[in-house]
């Protein structure tokens, strides 16, 4: 064989590793957990295996997908306010010393409070309903938006703004022109923390006092023994959270322009 | 720029007038920081003037003040006789770095200045294709910034000045993020270009070299506060090439630039 065909093949079986390791070592994981979980003497009581937690995903596919439903909804519409008053309280910020001041030592407060122990006293003040989900949910993701933001904002060149500034553009045209395009990267990395949060806050919303979502399917299953059902409630809310962080990977690719792309 | 007489029109160059302008910034202490100290210029229409000066002389102050981006403490601006009170419409700026939007293709950064004025981009399109195809990089349109070189980014940067028909070109610095070899050729296809434009250009650097080649005039500038030290006419034939540094006029505008540094301290005599 001569030495670029050697090359070629090295270079294919180094790809094939490369993407193969991930799926490879989680089949790995599953199985080991497969096989060790009964031969430790581990009953489904205990740790169901994964298999048992699949098949239960399938049998009680009906019930959980209308959990899974309630759970989507309240983390989406809780992360759409964040990303809206997020980003909107980061334009404030940028454009006002005065609101910056004002606001930056209250936000990093309320950021610091263990929102887990807010959700009781949500219960109180909204009820049983949507309301304190979407809050908390809300609650959980404002931050990081907001904080990306102003960060991807404030990363502009200056000598960019002077650019435009000599062609004549308002700050109207500099903002839509290169202030939010420059900031978008960013605005993105913040948006993507802030989805998986809001699914967070959503599920700890439902565990202090629900009667619909995945956070209340895990809750009623634990308190009845059913650990397959509870397994299984918890799976659906990571798959959720890897669903909606996809998502707006989808539509990070569409709006932000990729620059290793283009190399 | 191979071809110097290109389909390009001809532009009016236009009339800068700086009078008695001075600069100052407030410091955070309360003081003053006087950066431009009385200056006193005349640009005729068309002319190719170069301000050389130490860092910090306030070169770059009085290039923002013509470009319209920050006001004059004292004194006025006058460009064809109207006074600069924000940037001028027919006024093109390159800058040190080539600051392309990394997002927008070639021609899109070239049209950037065309969209913000709300000007009909068909209209620009053409003459955006041909300037590309002076400066060489035809066939570039639809490229990225991030797949050219330096030179070819700055060139870009040229071009985006020069779409919008600039009476006035503003140039600060513009090779010297640029490599030597880079920047030789630029150095004379910017030459090639204003020739056969024929706009006027204010042109700022801190290259002897590079102003006495380029300029009709060369303005040095003393160190901080910034003041206009010496008013040189270079009256070396053009098109100038490689060759007429060794012209001994080139050879004697250089050492009297030199000259003056080393009376300012700014460089020193050895």
């Amino acid at each position: 064989m001569d030495p670029k065909q050697a090359r070629r093949k090295r270079h294919l079986v180094r790809a094939v590793v490369e993407t193969a390791a991930a799926p490879v070592l989680a089949l790995l994981l599953l199985l080991a957990w497969q096989v060790g979980a009964p031969l430790a003497g581990l009953s489904a009581f205990i740790l169901p295996t994964p298999w048992q937690i699949l098949s239960r995903i399938a049998a009680d596919h009906q019930l959980i997908a209308v959990h899974a439903g309630v759970t989507l909804f309240e983390t989406v519409a809780g992360f759409l306010i964040a990303a809206v008053a997020g980003v909107g309280t980061a334009l404030m910020i940028f454009y006002s010393r005065i609101f910056e001041r004002a606001i930056y030592p209250l936000l990093v407060a309320l950021q610091t409070i263990p929102k887990v122990a807010l959700a009781p006293l949500l219960v109180l003040y909204f009820g049983y309903g949507f309301a304190p989900k979407l809050f908390l949910a809300f609650l959980l993701a404002f931050f990081p938006i907001v904080i990306a933001t102003v960060v991807g904002l404030e990363g502009l060149d200056k000598a960019m703004v002077n650019l435009v500034r000599s062609m004549g553009a308002s700050e109207w045209q500099t903002f839509f022109k290169i202030r939010l395009p420059a900031a978008l990267p960013s605005l993105f990395g913040g948006l993507k923390v802030g989805i998986s949060l809001a699914v967070i806050g959503a599920v700890i919303g439902e565990y202090v006092a629900a009667e619909m979502g995945l956070g209340y399917l895990q809750l009623q299953a634990s308190a009845q023994f059913d650990t397959t059902l509870s397994f299984a409630a918890m799976v659906v809310i990571a798959a959720l959270g890897v669903v909606t962080f996809w998502g707006l990977e989808v539509l990070e690719k569409r709006a932000v322009f990729q620059r290793e792309a283009a190399r | 720029m191979k071809d110097p007489t290109p389909a390009t029109a001809r532009l009016h160059g236009a009339a800068v007038a700086i009078e008695t302008v001075t600069k100052s910034y407030e410091l955070r202490d309360g003081g003053d920081l006087l950066a431009l100290d009385r200056c006193d210029l005349s640009i005729t229409p068309g002319a190719f003037v170069a301000i050389v000066g130490p860092s910090g002389c306030g070169k770059s102050t009085l290039l923002s003040l013509v470009a319209g981006l920050a006001r004059p403490s004292t004194g006025r601006i006058l460009i064809d006789g109207e006074e600069v009170r924000r940037p001028h419409a027919k006024v093109g700026v390159v800058f040190q770095t080539d600051l392309l939007l990394y997002w927008r293709t070639v021609m899109d950064n070239i049209l950037l200045p065309v969209e913000i004025k709300g000007w009909r981009r068909e209209d620009y399109l053409p003459r955006a294709e041909r300037l590309l195809e002076q400066v060489g990089l035809a066939g570039f349109a639809g490229k990225y910034p991030s797949e050219l070189s330096g030179g070819m980014r700055q060139r870009t940067a040229i071009c985006r000045a020069l779409v919008q028909e600039p009476g006035l070109l503003l140039m600060d610095e513009p090779f010297g993020a640029l490599d030597a070899l880079t920047r030789e050729q630029m150095i004379s296809d910017l030459q090639a270009m204003w020739l056969s434009v024929g706009n006027t250009v204010l042109f700022i650097t801190h290259s002897i070299e590079e102003a006495v080649f380029l300029a009709d005039r060369v303005l040095v500038m003393s160190p901080r506060p910034g003041r206009i030290d010496l008013d040189l006419t270079v009256s070396i034939e053009r098109p100038r090439s490689w060759r007429s540094r060794t012209d001994q006029a080139f050879i004697d505008h250089m050492s009297q630039i030199r000259g003056i540094f080393e009376a300012r301290g700014v460089l020193s005599k050895e």
